[in-house]
């Protein structure tokens, strides 16, 4: 079952949407949990919506919603009991594939002698669920980032090919969305193995649950289920079609050209009054992928490893080089952070590396708003010396 | 297997400060005996009244810098030691002591003392780096025993310390807590602060009350603006940031920004 390698997902012939309903979803998580995966999920913590672990369907956040704007998050009681009604929570599923901190190798010295023995990867069968059409996006950019060109990440490739990707298609945005501008949701589109709509209210509770890959489809042949019909279909789209038509932010279209334009735009100095430098936008971030490398040692100097852990572009030693840092201004370690999301993201991967998830809106503790920042840069931009018909 | 070197000579100094941070090193009970193991242990009068003349290869300095003797005495430590690492807020800052620098230091000598003739105090409590050249500096109040290992490790090592001088929101991050200041709306001062702590505050749900000092590139001045929209009047603003590490630069400039009185 779990032999694709890099996680990359066998195309899948075409096959007619079904409908399973609550218990089905229960029974659903039952039996990946009894063919050997562990399943992470959406649940309650700390007053937020957290991925982890699920035990049972009856941990899933039923009945609870997200209110989100720039710097506030708070979940509030929904009008029913959909296990989906959020949108995404502070953690993105980045933590599994690219875990904050990592033992990269660990060695022993004896006498004038010392050996090293790599980490082991732990990288157990994995299901993700509830998946959002954003958070699909940000996985393919990681894998860009991490499996692609001439090294490979081995442990990011070893749990990537150990994830089963059940995908939720998005019902609701909340202020800080803005997929719809990126191009990447609110449907889920591909990338997963199974996809979900759930169907909640008028005294119905089911979900539209689709195959987006062979063994995607054997599963759902497991489950207890009946064909969609087209009043099933159409709210499914329905769903869809809120979660679009009602998202209130949207990214300037060409913020690449924007922001390439505009390396030296007043406007960077005016966000850097207001930017903490406290790293949370590029934390939360489902595509950052910093990392720095620190060595250990114990007092004796008789065991060390070597640890990598998550790192950002706002700290100074992220720049650090033999003489300083590179970028001690806020100023320009914001400009680099945008710019290489952004702009430089094309370069590089081919792709934006924002998905519009809005997590850095809402998780800036003082609310720095990523479409604000491109607008504005763009509204301060000289006049550009274009002929004029 | 066991190499035959002279162990280095490590001597622990207490100047203005409340000995947590000393205590902190002797609080690494499962680590203890490497730490004495690996050193000698040549001046640590929390620990043992056996006291071995210097020089000293490295002296690990508590407490601030608040009356005419402990200049003299700092000067002479730093004269006999390879290595000075400075640990805690007052060593590092000038501690809780240093809200003297922003009142009047007579006016609260008489007030404290029955016999303000004996002493002998500076207006201002400061940090030991303004006196001397300091190799290392370990930040906390008090310090976090890792941390403080960590840097014994790197010294005996020669590798640098991993202490990073980021906020503490990374180690929130890191750790998967959710932020308090965005998700409950506490007010928390992790954006502007040194980690080291591993976010003990807000893992268990209140805000981070800076006792860290300053992170690198803090900017309390935006934090402080939203702490306001959080509904912080001006003094419990001025308040927040005169703690523990009120001298700090950005903390002190930020006290003193919210300070109308």
């Amino acid at each position: 079952m779990l032999t694709q390698s890099n996680g990359v997902a066998a195309k899948v012939a075409q096959r007619p949407a079904e409908v399973i309903d609550r218990a089905g979803l229960g029974a659903l998580i039952s039996l990946l949990q009894s063919d050997g995966y562990r399943v992470i999920g959406p649940q309650v913590g700390d007053g937020a919506i957290v991925y982890e672990t699920l035990a049972s369907a009856d941990d899933l956040p039923a009945g609870w919603l997200d209110e989100q704007s720039p710097g506030h998050y708070r979940l509030v009681r929904g009008p029913d009991a959909a296990v989906f009604a959020h949108t995404v929570g502070p953690q993105g599923w980045k933590r599994v594939l690219f875990p904050p901190r990592q033992t990269l190798w660990e060695g022993e010295r004896d006498g004038s002698q010392f050996s090293i023995e790599p980490a082991e990867i732990e990288a157990p069968p994995t299901v993700l669920l509830g998946v959002r059409a954003c958070e699909l996006a940000a996985i393919a950019i990681q894998d860009r980032v991490f499996l692609e060109g001439a090294y490979v990440d081995a442990g990011y490739a070893a749990r990537r090919a150990a994830l089963f990707i059940i995908a939720v298609n998005c019902a609701r945005s909340t202020s800080t969305c803005f997929c719809v501008s990126m191009q990447t949701g609110p449907k889920a589109r591909t990338g997963y193995d199974l996809a979900l709509t759930e169907l909640c209210g008028g005294g119905r509770h089911d979900f539209v649950i689709e195959a987006g890959t062979e063994r995607g489809a054997e599963v759902i042949e497991r489950l207890e289920r009946r064909a969609a019909g087209p009043e099933d279909l159409a709210a499914a789209a329905a769903a869809v079609e809120r979660a679009a038509s009602t998202q209130t932010r949207a990214m300037p279209p060409d913020a690449e050209g924007i922001l390439k334009a505009n390396l030296e735009s007043t406007h960077w100095n005016e966000v850097a009054s207001r930017c903490l430098n406290c790293t949370n936008c590029t934390l939360v971030c489902p595509t950052c992928f910093c990392s720095t490398v620190e060595d250990v040692t114990d007092l004796g100097g008789d065991h060390f490893s070597r640890e990598r852990r998550w790192d950002s572009c706002f700290t100074l030693d992220h720049s650090y080089i033999h003489g300083g840092s590179v970028r001690r201004e806020g100023a320009s370690r914001y400009r680099q952070w945008l710019t290489h999301k952004l702009a430089h993201w094309h370069d590089q991967f081919g792709s934006s590396g924002c998905t519009g998830c809005g997590r850095c809106v809402a998780w800036c503790p003082v609310g720095i708003d990523i479409t604000a920042e491109v607008a504005a840069i763009a509204a301060a931009a000289p006049a550009a010396p274009k002929d004029k018909r | 297997m066991q190499r035959t070197k002279v162990k280095p000579k490590l001597a622990v100094w207490k100047f203005s400060s409340c000995d947590g941070c000393q205590l902190s090193l002797l609080d690494c009970e499962d680590e203890l005996l490497a730490v004495a193991g690996a050193f000698e242990i040549a001046y640590f009068l929390e620990a043992t009244r056996a006291q071995t003349r210097g020089p000293y290869d490295v002296s690990v300095v508590e407490g601030s810098i608040a009356n005419l003797h402990d200049i003299e005495r700092i000067k002479k430590i730093r004269a006999e030691s390879k290595a000075l690492i400075t640990i805690g807020a007052c060593a590092t800052s000038g501690g809780i002591q240093a809200l003297r620098n922003f009142g009047n230091y007579e006016a609260f000598v008489r007030a404290v003392y029955a016999r303000p003739d004996f002493i002998e105090g500076l207006a201002t409590s400061t940090g030991i780096a303004d006196h001397v050249k300091v190799d290392y500096e370990l930040r906390g109040c008090p310090v976090d025993k890792r941390q403080l290992l960590e840097v014994l490790s790197a010294f005996l090592n020669k590798r640098a310390p991993r202490v990073a001088p980021h906020s503490v929101c990374v180690e929130c991050k890191l750790g998967g807590a959710i932020c308090v200041m965005v998700a409950h709306g506490t007010p928390c001062l992790g954006p502007v602060t040194h980690a080291g702590c591993g976010a003990l505050c807000p893992r268990h749900d209140r805000g981070c009350y800076g006792c860290f000092g300053p992170a690198e590139g803090a900017n309390p001045a935006s934090l402080s603006r939203h702490l306001a929209q959080l509904g912080l009047g001006e003094r419990e603003l001025a308040e927040l940031y005169r703690s523990f590490n009120a001298n700090a630069e950005p903390f002190r400039k930020e006290g003193a920004a919210h300070d109308n009185e």
